[in-house]
């Protein structure tokens, strides 16, 4: 049965009911329990957004594992675990912190089933946070899917709502591969109808969230629903726009938006990431490579700027891709002339 | 107001629907109209359907304009004696109010809830009061939002019961076997829990065989059998497109196999295949559908005909069928009283939804 759900409440009941139905899932991180050892407060936190909240009531401490603030351990301790016969979920907070620990995720995780040659698995996922808006600034704000999108043998999910969010983050603990969840922050207080049994999202398979014949946008994570109101602008404006939300960049399903671009013949792709060498760039290229022929007009990108995200309020709110920008650069694909 | 004079609104069908938009008017102002006239198309995110006219008369007004969207409830056009006068139309439309009506989670919408029968959780959703009760029961891979054109309006002068079959849409997913009379006994426990005593079935597919088995199993249960492009007529049933409904777990293939159940295959909306993943997705979902395609069509036949058994019935019975059916032969109706419907395939109630809701309210 399906009932309102935000953002933050599907994360933890796809925690929550895979914990139960799967002994051998573990929660590793910064918090996660919140206040362990300081007597009344066991449970008080739940993560610093309150995600896990609760859990270790039910799994306690062996499942729900408070760690040091050490990234690079703990990270490391569940690839380390998921080679070992666990399936572990670790919360870094922040994906901007994500640094300190790339040889745990790049060189050994992304690695093992290549290099023992197929006999080795690594179910283990790595939930971060990302995304401006927060008033977090420069070190708290990013969106570097594009980075992790980059590396063979990770798998790299960017829900855009609660529905896909239980969905996909139950298929992340259930896959074989080391899987990077991003969560965008502004997102976790949205809700929508999220049935109250398990069930997965495959991997590689796109949401068609507006069907339309005359642009295609693409778009991601919060951007989904950016598209979405600009799409609704410009129906009344007689342009009518397919917005497509990829939910996974690696793997990519491509095969969806080149069938639509096919039909549109343009295409506007929506990025919160930094512009150079993100999605943006990379859905591009491809369809520019395979569907070259049928574009009537450049692919454009929507994108943040090259900066770091600014701290200023007024600047941060300028930094994100906005529903009208999205609308703008629609009309000028539609306006354009070869 | 004139009482001669009707309003043609935008119909509300499923639980989500909150507004239609207009495809295309089907007949000119002036044109003698009458129930059997489809006089407009309208389109929801869900699906397109025609709209026919509720009464005999005269489309006076065409007010909706091709291309707009309208609320549930919202004014399509007016029908009205030849006599009625000019004047009086245009007051009636000048002051024609939208009731409200409750949309998704609005207050009064009837919900779908939830009962329990023999461990299983099934759920159900009931609309309307009094009359001979109709129950109705998907087919394979269906659930009860399959009935969404008919169920309203059956309920307008009668209980009427949309089910989830055990393994299917909101219901628990435990199949057991998989055969027909273990998804019948579940029915049957439902139809006791919820004291609805002598009740017309009315079945689809799959669904038509469990509702027979019902009436063999139940013969006090059974006021009347509507058998709709049912199985248990005969050994024949495109296996193939039982293998397909279970293996796509995408889009793309979904779209592809649910095509074959329409005559017009374009009725198949994004939101109608996102929804059907939506139930396939759940867990356990795939192995129910699996057993039931091995308990009830083992080998892609139909292993449950009751042919010889329904004979022995002696409630009314019928059999509808779409001529276009591609998935159970519509020969299958020979030898019942049967109607074949044109330009309908395997889901002529969805497809031509007032003629299948008339023949099923005319046969109790």
């Amino acid at each position: 049965m399906a009932r309102k759900l935000t953002f933050r409440q599907a994360v933890n009941e796809a925690l929550r009911q895979e914990m139960r139905r799967d002994p051998t899932v573990i929660l590793l991180g910064e918090d996660i329990a919140g206040g362990k050892g300081s007597p009344g407060e066991q449970d008080a936190w739940g993560g610093d957004m309150g995600i896990t909240k609760g859990l270790i009531g039910e799994f306690g401490e062996r499942r729900v594992i408070d760690t040091p603030i050490s990234e690079s351990a703990f990270i490391g301790a569940a690839v380390g675990a998921a080679t070992s016969g666990l399936r572990p979920v670790a919360e870094l907070m922040f994906v901007d912190f994500m640094g300190v620990c790339f040889d745990q995720i790049f060189n050994q995780a992304a690695k093992f089933r290549y290099m023992f040659g197929g006999k080795a698995k690594t179910p283990v996922v790595i939930r971060t946070q990302m995304g401006a808006g927060y008033r977090a600034a420069a070190q708290h704000s990013q969106c570097l899917y594009p980075l992790f999108t980059h590396i063979p043998g990770l798998k790299c999910v960017v829900p855009s709502g609660a529905y896909d969010c239980k969905g996909l983050l139950t298929q992340a603990i259930r896959d074989d591969d080391p899987v990077i969840f991003f969560e965008h922050k502004l997102l976790y207080d949205v809700a929508e109808d999220v049935p109250e049994e398990q069930y997965t999202i495959p991997f590689g398979e796109a949401n068609v969230v507006r069907e339309g014949n005359d642009v295609t946008i693409v778009a991601l994570a919060r951007m989904v629903s950016f598209a979405k109101t600009a799409a609704e602008t410009l129906a009344k404006e007689g342009i009518d726009c397919e917005v497509i939300d990829p939910r996974t960049t690696s793997p990519l399903d491509l095969d969806t938006i080149l069938e639509s671009v096919r039909r549109t013949g343009r295409l506007v792709v929506v990025d919160e990431a930094h512009p150079r060498c993100n999605m943006a760039a990379d859905i591009a290229a491809q369809v520019a490579e395979q569907a070259f022929g049928a574009l009537r007009a450049p692919p454009r990108m929507v994108t943040a700027p090259h900066t770091p995200v600014p701290f200023s309020p007024s600047l941060e709110d300028l930094f994100v891709p906005s529903p009208e920008k999205i609308a703008t650069a629609v009309r000028e694909a539609r306006a354009y002339k070869a | 107001m004139n009482p001669s004079i009707r309003a043609v609104t935008v119909p509300k069908w499923g639980m989500a629907m909150s507004e239609g938009k207009v495809t295309r008017w089907l007949v000119a102002e002036g044109a003698a109209v009458g129930p059997g006239v489809e006089i407009v198309d309208v389109e929801s995110t869900k699906i397109a359907s025609a709209i026919e006219a509720p009464v005999v008369g005269v489309l006076r007004r065409r007010v909706a304009t091709e291309g707009a969207t309208l609320p549930v409830g919202g004014l399509l056009g007016v029908i009205a004696d030849a006599s009625v006068a000019d004047a009086d139309l245009d007051a009636f439309v000048a002051g024609f109010k939208v009731e409200a009506v409750a949309a998704d989670d609005g207050a009064g919408a009837p919900a779908p809830t939830y009962v329990e029968v023999g461990g299983n959780r099934l759920r159900y959703l009931a609309m309307g009061d009094g009359g001979i009760p109709v129950v109705l029961i998907h087919g394979f891979g269906g659930d009860l939002e399959n009935w969404l054109f008919n169920q309203p309006a059956l309920a307008a002068s009668r209980r009427a019961i949309a089910l989830d079959l055990p393994g299917h849409g909101g219901s628990s997913k435990a199949v057991g076997a998989g055969d027909v009379a273990t998804l019948a006994a579940a029915v049957a426990g439902l139809l006791v829990a919820l004291d609805v005593g002598k009740a017309h079935l009315v079945g689809h597919s799959l669904g038509g065989a469990v509702a027979a088995r019902v009436a063999i199993d139940h013969p006090e249960a059974a006021a009347a059998l509507s058998l709709i492009a049912s199985a248990g007529l005969g050994p024949e049933i495109d296996g193939a497109y039982l293998q397909e409904f279970i293996a796509a777990g995408r889009r793309r293939e979904l779209g592809a196999a649910l095509g074959k159940l329409f005559a017009d295959p374009a009725l198949v909306t994004g939101d109608m295949i996102n929804n059907v993943l939506k139930s396939k997705r759940l867990d356990g979902a795939t192995e129910a559908l699996t057993a039931i395609a091995v308990g009830s069509f083992p080998g892609g036949r139909q292993a449950w005909v009751m042919r010889d058994r329904l004979a022995g019935l002696t409630i009314p019975v019928q059999a509808i069928f779409g001529a276009e059916d591609r998935i159970i032969p519509t020969a299958h109706a020979a030898g019942l009283p049967s109607h074949i419907i044109a330009g309908a395939g395997h889901m002529v109630h969805m497809e031509k939804a007032a003629e299948v809701n008339r023949l099923i309210g005319g046969l109790v």
